[in-house]
């Protein structure tokens, strides 16, 4: 194309609003060309300060109070003053209509690609991805947390802040582990959240008095019979099994766990696509901008700023390099998405061998196909081509502490490449990064003591946290608590709150 | 299409109740961080905000999560050299490689938290738990202060203050007042009609009917041109100035120049001083201060000439205290006033002088007086001075204090331990 065809929307660096709508309404055009489904976009204009409570929010436009985000927001503020952090871009929120905020402080460029990176890119993996769909409620979220915010206000107005407080305290400790994995929750408006707020109160409350009966036991059952379990499974959800069945509870306390569990319940699709949906979003907005400019519709110098904070987003520091801290989901994502294009559009042989399904087949489809089934740890297992493992240079370390010294167990080369893909997809398995720990018994005859056992995977021990966290879940259920580490049925550690003489376990 | 918002102009401080949550929920580390800085800070700077560091570990928001040990597999990129198989000695407290991306969970890597407060926050935190001794007087000192306070509602006023309300109930009242008799009218009519179109046909009486119908006609009419709302039935929020009492403080700072007064002693005389104007800033509407230095004769100086120049010569105390009497008596009535005195010395005194101090303070002074606060700054022994206040101090135990200072650092504790909030 030659320049004289260009009619670039924009030639200078600022934003104008009427800018703003027409770069949104060009881009948009090119996704729906490329059959990419969002919901509906907010774009907010905020300032950078603005910006930074968003963050300690994150993102949320609504959020209940607790000193915590206070002290992240203290933190962002301290390092953006110094200037040792620039704010991102953009947060976008997996809500419908769609919020994506730009900061007013960026150029026009930048603008232009927050929109096409937010509102186009994430926006439809939020709407087309699976976990997305089964486990969030695009359209009740903001008036879920709006709600959360006035009943915690109201609660902190009746019980005090800090009552309330070292409830939500207690929550946050376990939030990672206050979510459903297997159960869909089915969506529901604030009002109706509110009315049946109310019903639940009382309903739970009668409930957890089970545990309370006291009439005596028959004889029989007392003695000889082997006492049933109280649970009849193991429980992973910590918060809900709190939520439900901790007897000494009230019910403002429970409705608490339960807003937590909600909000955990929320973010936890994305904690399980970062790869997938960084990936994802950078793929379309590079391609989206290729795209106008290819249509003329920006000028040279809009394309070198773009380009030069693309580079900068996906730069993948070396293990060796100072800078390192992982791999970056940027980098990977848009690796694997823009060659997936690769494999459909341009094949060699070795992707006839690895991806006989997909090579060679329509791209826009395949990348549909794979943004809406996967995960990141499945994503990584079905689609991680010898060829990313080779640009990245991916290897993979065992560390043993059996053995004097790590060794490497796979590199980029024919025999690693499988190696290399399975363990970097278990590397993105949730499962594996937290420990696995569930509640196996409830003490119902004596003590009331909770039990639980913490599976060890390779004989990976808890970390120095643990003895804090069990304090958490101490205080919500109101009796003593036990955990027990397991490797292959053998106990290796034991935690109890409150501690039993000096088994603390020492790191 | 998308909505496009501009919020910029929506508040920007939505995280300060956290913000302040956070605050609170650190007060010991805050207080003492201030505390410390208190005494390390130059004169002129006391005000500023300051930076805040907590240990990491005190900040944590436990979760669980895996420890080193045990065996794992981490991938990274860009590989050199390596090939499968290669072994590695283990870096020292690495666990192989750099980080593997988890250690964000725990926030490792940073031993301290640093945030930074406000000026405000500052002299928040640094004044906390102090109060002033004796209740502060107030007084209605004239115009300046006012408090608006609804009082109820007026059927006159400016647009803006209508209330609609009360405006549109006394529009309803004045419809149902006036329509009231011609309602009734039309009733009656209607049941009359009623009755004359019940009998047959024949026997009706049709003229009537149509003068009963006119009749109802005209009456519906006139109820529908009662005018909807009238300018009276307009009522307006009725707002009264109240006039705000507001408190007014002299400080009267009192210090010896004379000879034995070094450079370092006065600047930690200035030291109390200013933390004591600051904290009477913070409790009154008006804070004024007198400065009076004194060698062997006493004189009013404004600040520059009071912490800056030198003089020598012998010290006569009570030179300052008669003066501090005098300007009490020519400018600051008590019954407008909270006067408070301080005054820092090394306790050097013509010896003859100090029973005539302890007469002038309890008999012309003291009963004036909110508050006395004596420092000495000195490492030597007491003189007679301090002896002499001691009995003062017996008279006037509640508003009178005395302290000694040695080094820079004991000045915000002796500060404190004279302020501190004491159970009423």
């Amino acid at each position: 194309m030659t320049s004289t065809d260009r009619t670039p929307i924009s030639t200078g660096s600022e934003w104008t609003f009427e800018l703003i709508d027409e770069y949104d309404r060009q881009i948009g055009r090119i996704a729906a060309e490329f059959g990419l489904e969002t919901y509906r976009n907010q774009i907010e204009i905020i300032s950078s300060e603005q910006m930074m409570d968003a963050y300690a929010a994150s993102g949320m436009p609504v959020y209940y109070r607790h000193w915590s985000f206070g002290k992240h927001f203290l933190n962002i503020e301290n390092h953006y003053n110094r200037g040792q952090m620039g704010l991102a871009y953009e947060i976008v929120i997996n809500s419908n209509p769609c919020i994506a905020y730009l900061m007013e402080e960026n150029t026009m460029a930048m603008q232009a690609l927050v929109i096409a990176h937010a509102c186009y890119g994430h926006n439809s993996f939020f709407k087309g991805n699976y976990l997305f769909r089964t486990w969030t409620d695009a359209d009740s979220i903001v008036d879920y947390m709006l709600f959360a915010r006035n009943y915690i206000a109201k609660c902190e107005e009746k019980h005090g802040i800090e009552a309330v407080e070292s409830v939500l305290d207690s929550c946050h400790a376990l939030m990672n582990y206050g979510v459903d994995r297997y159960k869909r929750p089915y969506p529901i408006s604030a009002e109706e959240e509110q009315r049946r707020q109310v019903e639940r109160e009382a309903y739970l409350q009668q409930q957890v008095n089970d545990l309370w009966r006291t009439i005596p036991a028959g004889k029989a059952e007392k003695k000889g019979q082997k006492h049933k379990p109280f649970l009849d499974e193991p429980q992973e959800n910590l918060l809900y099994f709190l939520e439900k069945k901790a007897p000494l509870l009230e019910p403002w306390q429970r409705e608490i766990i339960r807003i937590v569990r909600k909000v955990a319940q929320y973010f936890y699709p994305q904690r399980q696509t970062q790869v997938m949906n960084e990936g994802w979003a950078t793929f379309w907005h590079y391609t989206l901008l290729n795209e106008l400019y290819d249509r003329g519709l920006v000028t040279d110098g809009f394309m070198f700023e773009f380009l030069q904070s693309h580079t900068s987003v996906i730069y993948q520091p070396p293990f060796d390099s100072p800078h390192y801290s992982g791999i970056n989901p940027y980098t990977l994502g848009f690796a694997m998405m823009s060659d997936l294009r690769r494999i459909c559009e341009n094949p060699t042989d070795e992707d006839q061998h690895w991806f006989p399904d997909i090579a060679g087949s329509n791209w826009v489809e395949t990348l549909q196909f794979a943004m809406r089934n996967f995960k990141d740890e499945s994503f990584i297992q079905q689609f991680l081509s010898p060829k990313v493992i080779r640009d990245l240079k991916l290897f993979c370390v065992l560390d043993d502490d059996n053995r004097n010294e790590i060794e490497i167990s796979a590199i980029h080369d024919e025999e690693g490449y499988r190696t290399v893909r399975e363990q970097l997809a278990g590397q993105y398995n949730l499962g594996n990064r937290e420990p696995n720990i569930q509640i196996v018994d409830i003490d119902m005859r004596g003590d009331r003591a909770m039990y639980l056992e913490h599976i060890q995977h390779n004989r990976r021990p808890l970390d120095e946290n643990t003895q804090e966290v069990l304090r958490h879940l101490h205080q919500l259920w109101g009796f003593d608590v036990h955990l027990q580490s397991l490797q292959d049925g053998e106990v290796t550690a034991t935690f109890h709150c409150p501690e039993e003489d000096e088994e603390r376990a020492h790191h | 299409m998308s909505y496009l918002i501009d919020r910029r102009l929506n508040g920007k401080n939505k995280s300060a109740v956290n913000r302040q949550r956070f605050l609170r929920r650190y007060k010991k580390h805050i207080q003492k961080a201030v505390s410390d800085a208190v005494g390390k800070r130059s004169i002129t700077d006391v005000e500023q905000g300051e930076k805040i560091t907590i240990p990491s570990q005190d900040v944590g928001e436990p979760v669980l999560g895996h420890g080193p040990g045990g065996k794992r597999t981490i991938v990274h990129p860009g590989n050199r050299e390596f090939i499968a198989g290669d072994t590695v000695p283990r870096r020292e407290g690495g666990g192989g490689g750099a980080g593997s991306g988890r250690a964000s969970n725990t926030g490792e890597g940073m031993d301290e938290f640093v945030f930074q407060i406000t000026q405000e926050e500052f002299l928040e935190f640094m004044f906390e738990d102090l109060a002033l001794p004796n209740l502060v007087k107030r007084q209605l000192a004239g115009s300046d202060a006012f408090k608006t306070r609804r009082a109820g509602f007026s059927s006159v006023g400016t647009p803006n203050q209508i209330n609609i309300v009360r405006s549109l109930r006394a529009a309803h009242a004045r419809r149902i007042a006036l329509g009231g008799p011609k309602r009734r009218r039309i009733r009656e009519l209607e049941q009359e009609l009623a009755a004359l179109q019940a009998r047959e046909p024949v026997l009706r009486d049709n003229k009537r009917i149509a003068e009963i119908q006119e009749e109802i006609e005209l009456l519906k009419r006139k109820i529908e041109h009662l005018p909807f709302i009238d300018e009276f039935d307009i009522k307006y929020n009725l707002n009264v100035k109240d006039p705000l009492p507001s408190s007014k403080a002299v400080m009267f700072c009192i210090m010896d120049v004379s000879g034995s007064m070094n450079q370092a002693t006065k600047d930690m005389a200035k030291r109390f001083f200013i933390l004591l104007y600051l904290f009477l800033k913070r409790n009154y509407d008006h804070t004024e201060v007198v400065f009076i230095r004194h060698h062997t004769s006493a004189k009013e100086v404004d600040e520059e000439e009071f912490f800056y120049s030198r003089e020598t010569g012998g010290t006569i105390v009570s030179s300052a205290l008669r003066l501090m009497k005098e300007i009490m008596a020519a400018r600051y009535p008590t019954s407008e006033w909270n006067l408070y005195g301080a005054q820092a010395s090394d306790g050097d005194n013509w010896n003859d002088d100090s029973s005539v101090c302890y007469e002038l303070l309890t008999k012309e002074i003291m009963p004036f007086l909110q508050h006395y606060s004596y420092v000495e700054i000195t490492p030597r022994e007491h003189q007679a001075l301090w002896h002499e206040y001691q009995q003062v101090k017996e008279q006037f135990p509640d508003c009178f204090a005395l302290q000694q200072i040695v080094e820079v650092k004991d000045i915000y504790p002796v500060f404190r331990e004279l302020f501190q909030r004491r159970p009423a």
